[in-house]
């Protein structure tokens, strides 16, 4: 670990200010040990700076600025929380176990109660990938800015089984999965103020910039998370596989959101978590299930649809199968 | 210069097997000792003992203190914060180490530069390694340069990723992992090899060139020095200390009605203790005194003393409260070394205690292994040949042995075997809890079941017909009791979620350790103390002996001070082979015994009766002739002509002697586990939901305890089983999971309901009778949930860990 100032943020608008780069930018174009960058709980960003792969010469905390801590339930507005809000936060919160299933799914299998109480909901958008090439000082891959994919060629059982072609690295954050699948929005407040952008462009794919994982600039700091309000209609379900069930990193996640009509399915949204580099629409598979009666066969053929187009790795084929066993699953979920 | 590789045995297995003399007692005396189980035909065996030994000790129910559950006498401080680990030790202008590792797999150092390192502010010293430190050394290596300069062509080749290579001791931890990563190395890499399969094929790169000695084996318990050695193949042993091949295994083949076989592979496990690997090294002029988180207090100071060519008496090993070991911590270690080298550069005392990372790589794990392994069988169910060729990578250490329960734990008349050992560049493997029998019973008993199946018979009676051990046939019965065993046939349930049971067993060696010897101090003001170096590493050992004390002397075990894990006091064994028990509790009750005497001899001159008419019980000292002379233990002692009594006794042979040498006792250590796991055959994920474990380490001494061991055994039993995995990337030799995070482990969820079954077995063997348990809770786990899944859902898994991809892979999903 290098040595860091550490500045506690009075204000939004003052860390916008003392900050210049964004974590992957301080990983790979601004590795002088000058980066300023900012913190929430710092259960990864701390992680990064021991496991000797990022060097910031300013850790500014966003904890000490009042107020970004709040969530917010409104049968019209749907949800909102600040990016403070921990994950124990949602796991606790009464209106998203009672209106957000998937969501509450999602937080009560992250990490451990111990991280769950630590870590918050801006940080969980804005870790970085867990693949142990990025996390190994050892190897300078190309999220690192380096040439070399060494999963691609090496140890990937726990890697990418879509968008494969550059980086095989599976999005760390599970309850993006459930996040993007209730077609959630991130606000990004900058120097020129607010913004707000839906999930589904907030990921950015390794094919359109290898070395970070969303759009957020060197000046932007996530200010809300928005969920639409759900309906009478609304269905949904979220499962995370892990090869242990106490604490693990998700071996495949599926969130889906369901609007059904009886038996009849009306809209779906299917999201898969640790497929790829980004959490993952599959629209080939929710387009089977639109406007049909739920049955075991059609949501075994929309799980076939979800899984093709897979690229498995060397040591990763048992996903497609696993995938297809978990979206059937959380779709009966959902419904049943 | 200092070869840390030397002497790293201490487990007391005899290298001959030669008939062992019997110790000759000029007076000696006959004794009625309890011989079976209770309620099982529990009888008397006679034996002939020294003049010096104590009386028999009846079964625990006649007892006070052993046998009883009892709280640990450190729990307190345990629970508290307030036990100092060898990581909580503090001293004065104490400097803190870290090491400079290797980042290839094979490379030599061309150039090597420390001036960056050495003066940056806050370092007060950088050494670097002219020696192989850990694993295997070539012969005539040629590195005994004095280690105060170094020739760069002296200094080592580098065999694995994790090799130390250098090491700064400095102000704070942190100037020294800075200060670790200004060293400048020029490395020439050389091609590497990783995979035991790719390892043994003619023109893969060689690990070591020349033969290599076998001192540095730390990796199994007894496996016979093969001397044989070509390329990067080491071997094959054909026995171990049990004996070599039996019969004619053709023959028997050609005798069976028919034969079961499989090939099995198991994975790397690293140990994981809580507490890393690592010392505070305190040099001074008169005395080297060393904090260590070690299994073994005299065999640290012995590897310091002759490295640093120091007397033994000028080296003093400390290790009051320790973080596990699991078998990796025996010797000084290249960081105790390390350590005892800055601190004597520095003059300061240096603490080096090893990260996660370099615990992964560096400070050894259960080696892996392929097994082919063929058992011939009559209709009966009788053996009649088993044939076993096994390979294994201990990296660049030795001892990748499959054990010797293929060997010696069912009858059969016809055995051979071929155990080989192979170089790769991979961190040295150590001894690991039950070495070599956890990866041999995962194959056996996967086969044995087999065999019964082919049979038609239930799997639990079928042992009954070939295992003739009595102990284990009534750990059968009661743990299939306790367990409501009923046969099920294999994937027999509906539905993708499968419901499966098994068992296995396994067995462990009684090793006994005679060099374990103790103190009992009586002192004027009635208080009582026991002192060995022998270490408590977290089984218990301080409550065992405390108990055994009070019981000798009419106490309770928390009126007894225990005084341990230093090496001023007697040398006690080192805690490996699961040795501890049964090796120092006889010693301590003999040396309290005899405290014990000198105390009632006193006592009965001041009364003037004969000292066999008294007796100490319930805290009372009283004549069993007349009720008047009665008083408390503590106004006894005020008595005492002298402010203290001293009495010391060591571990003598086992009654009856030896069956092999001088420390393989008669008798095993059984062990039967019944798993119960659920299979998710759409998933692979398996759940293990219960384990009923049967195990017997002679008297328990402290069944709270046993039991502990028991769940420590079993838990990591489901580790190996289902999780664990040391993962290489093949490319650059780097471990990817070299942390706690993707390195597996069993955590709360993965630990089912643990039903330990004790049986009482009395053996006569020693003063108390006692053995021990660490590693027999651990043999059996991997088989009998093996053995479960295949009952669940009708496909057998022949590889470790068994994880969701694997099962997957054996249902033909994936």
């Amino acid at each position: 670990m290098n040595r860091f100032e550490y500045i506690k943020a009075p204000s939004i608008a003052e860390a916008i200010d003392m900050m210049d780069s964004t974590v992957p930018e301080a990983m790979v174009t601004k590795t002088d040990g000058s980066a300023k960058v900012v913190k929430a709980a710092g259960t990864d960003l701390l992680d990064l700076i021991k496991e000797g792969i990022l060097e910031p010469g300013r850790v500014i905390d966003l904890k000490s600025i009042p107020g970004l801590d709040k969530l917010s339930y409104d049968k019209k507005e749907g949800l909102q929380f600040g990016p403070m809000v921990t994950i124990a936060d949602l796991e606790n919160s009464p209106e998203v176990k009672k209106h957000y299933r998937a969501l509450y799914e999602a937080a009560a299998h992250a990490a451990t109660p111990q991280i769950r109480n630590m870590a918050t909901m801006g940080g969980n958008l804005m870790q970085r990938p867990r693949c142990w090439y990025f996390r190994s000082s050892g190897h300078h891959c190309r999220k690192k800015g380096g040439t070399t994919c060494f999963a691609q060629i090496g140890q990937n059982q726990f890697h990418s089984i879509f968008m494969t072609n550059v980086c095989p690295c599976v999005h760390p954050s599970s309850l993006a999965t459930a996040l993007l699948a209730y077609d959630g929005q991130v606000e990004l407040t900058g120097p020129e103020g607010r913004r707000v952008i839906p999930l589904s462009e907030f990921f950015t794919p390794s094919e359109v910039d290898v070395t970070c994982e969303n759009v957020a600039t060197n000046q932007d700091i996530i200010t809300n998370i928005i969920l639409p309000p759900v309906q009478e209609s609304t269905r949904a379900f979220y499962i995370k596989h892990g090869q242990r069930e106490s604490y693990d990193w998700s071996m495949g996640d599926v969130a889906v959101v369901l609007q059904m009509d009886g038996n009849k399915c009306r809209d779906a949204r299917i999201v898969f978590g640790a497929a790829a580099p980004i959490p993952l629409r599959r629209e080939a598979a929710e387009e089977v299930l639109k406007g049909k009666t739920i049955n075991e066969k059609l949501v075994m053929q929309a799980a076939k649809k979800a899984v093709e187009g897979a690229t498995p790795l060397a040591h990763n084929g048992y996903k497609v199968p696993l995938f297809q066993t978990l979206l059937k699953r959380a779709v009966m979920g959902a419904v049943g | 210069m200092a070869n840390p590789n030397k002497k790293k045995i201490v487990l007391p297995v005899a290298p001959d097997t030669k008939a062992h003399a019997p110790v000759k007692h000029l007076y000696s005396k006959k004794v009625k000792l309890p011989y079976g189980v209770p309620g099982h035909g529990l009888t008397e065996m006679e034996r002939e003992v020294s003049i010096d030994e104590p009386p028999a000790l009846p079964i625990n129910d006649e007892l006070n203190v052993i046998g009883k559950r009892t709280r640990r006498v450190d729990a307190v401080y345990k629970v508290t914060g307030a036990a100092k680990y060898s990581a909580d030790i503090q001293l004065p202008g104490m400097l803190f180490g870290k090491f400079l590792r290797s980042p290839h797999p094979h490379a030599r150092i061309k150039s090597l530069n420390v001036s960056a390192a050495r003066q940056y502010p806050g370092v007060h010293a950088v050494h670097v390694l002219s020696m192989e430190p850990g694993g295997s050394v070539e012969r005539e290596s040629g590195h005994d340069a004095p280690a105060e300069t170094y020739n760069i062509d002296q200094l080592p080749l580098l065999r694995y990723v994790g090799q130390p290579i250098a090491a700064v001791a400095a102000e704070s931890q942190y100037i020294a992992n800075e200060a670790a990563k200004l060293i400048k190395v020029e490395y020439e890499t050389k091609p590497f090899v990783l995979e035991l399969d790719k390892a043994r094929r003619k023109g893969a790169p060689i690990v070591f060139e020349k033969k290599v000695k076998d001192e540095g084996n730390e990796g199994d318990v007894g496996v016979e020095a093969a001397d044989e050695q070509e390329g990067n193949l080491r071997g094959p042993s054909t026995g171990s200390f049990l004996g070599g091949p039996r019969g004619d295994v053709e023959k028997g083949f050609a005798e069976a009605d028919f034969v079961v076989e499989g090939e099995f592979r198991t994975q790397v496990q690293t140990h994981c203790a809580l507490e890393t690997h690592g010392v505070v090294a305190d040099w001074k002029p008169d005395m080297l005194t060393v904090y260590a988180s070690t299994q073994n207090t005299a065999g640290v100071r012995d590897d310091l003393a002759e490295l640093f060519d120091l007397p033994k008496s000028k080296v003093r090993v400390i290790t009051e409260y320790m973080g596990g070991g699991f078998g990796a911590k025996f010797g000084a270690g290249h960081f105790g070394v390390m350590a005892t080298e800055l601190s004597r550069k520095t003059g300061r005392p240096v603490k080096l205690m090893l990260d996660r990372e370099e615990e992964h790589l560096s400070a050894g794990n259960r080696p892996n292994s392929h097994q082919m392994l063929k058992i011939g069988v009559k209709n009966d169910g009788k053996l009649t040949a088993i044939d076993l060729t096994s390979y294994g990578t201990a990296g660049v250490g030795l001892g990748a042995g499959v054990g010797r329960v293929a060997q010696d734990l069912y009858e059969c008349p016809n055995f051979r075997q071929a155990q080989y050992d192979v170089f790769t560049h991979a961190g040295p493997g150590a001894a690991f809890r039950a070495p070599g029998n956890v990866q041999g019973i995962f194959s056996l008993e996967q086969l044995i079941d087999q065999a019964a199946e082919r049979l038609g018979m239930d799997p639990v009676k079928y042992r009954d017909i070939i295992d003739k051990h009595e102990v284990r046939k009534l750990q059968r019965a009661k743990g299939a009791e306790v367990f409501g065993w009923k046969y099920k046939k294999p994937g027999s349930d509906p539905g993708p979620i499968k419901r499966g049971f098994g068992m296995a067993q396994g067995h462990w060696t009684r090793f006994i350790n005679l060099n374990s010897s103790a103190t009992v101090r009586i002192n004027k003001d009635g208080s009582v103390e026991v002192m060995s170096s022998v270490q408590d590493i977290g089984t218990g050992t301080k409550t065992i002996l405390a108990q055994v004390v009070a019981e000798e002397l009419g106490l309770m075990a928390e009126d007894i001070t225990v005084k341990i894990g230093d090496t001023i006091y007697p040398d006690g064994p080192g805690s490996g082979g699961s040795v501890t028990a049964g090796s120092i509790t006889p010693a301590v009750r003999n040396a309290a015994y005899k405290a014990k005497m000198e105390l009632l001899g006193q006592v009965a001159g001041a009364w003037d009766v004969e000292i066999d008419s008294l007796e100490v019980k319930n805290g009372e000292v009283y004549s069993k002739t007349d009720s008047s002379k009665k008083m408390s233990f503590g106004e006894a002692t005020k008595k005492m002509r002298t402010n203290q009594i001293l009495a010391t006794a060591s571990r003598p042979d086992d009654y009856g002697g030896f069956e092999i040498g001088n420390g393989i006792g008669y008798g095993r250590l059984g062990s039967v586990q019944f798993a119960e796991v659920l299979v998710d055959t759409e998933t692979g994920f398996i759940k293990v939901e219960r384990v009923v474990a049967a195990h017997s380490c002679g008297r328990p001494l402290n069944p709270m305890q046993v039991e502990s061991q028991i769940n420590g055994g079993v838990i990591m039993g489901i580790g190996y089983a289902l999780y664990e995995d040391r993962i290489l990337d093949l490319n650059t030799g780097h471990m990817v999971n070299a942390n706690l995070d993707q390195y597996k482990l069993p955590y709360s969820r993965e630990i089912p309901k643990i039903e330990p079954v004790i049986i009482e077995h009395y053996g006569a063997f020693s003063s108390t009778d006692a053995s021990g348990i660490g590693e027999p809770a651990n043999v059996p786990t991997a088989g009998a949930i093996a053995n479960a899944v295949y009952n669940a859902i009708g496909v057998r898994l022949y590889e470790l860990p068994m994880s969701p991809q694997k099962v997957l892979a054996a249902l033909g999903v994936s």
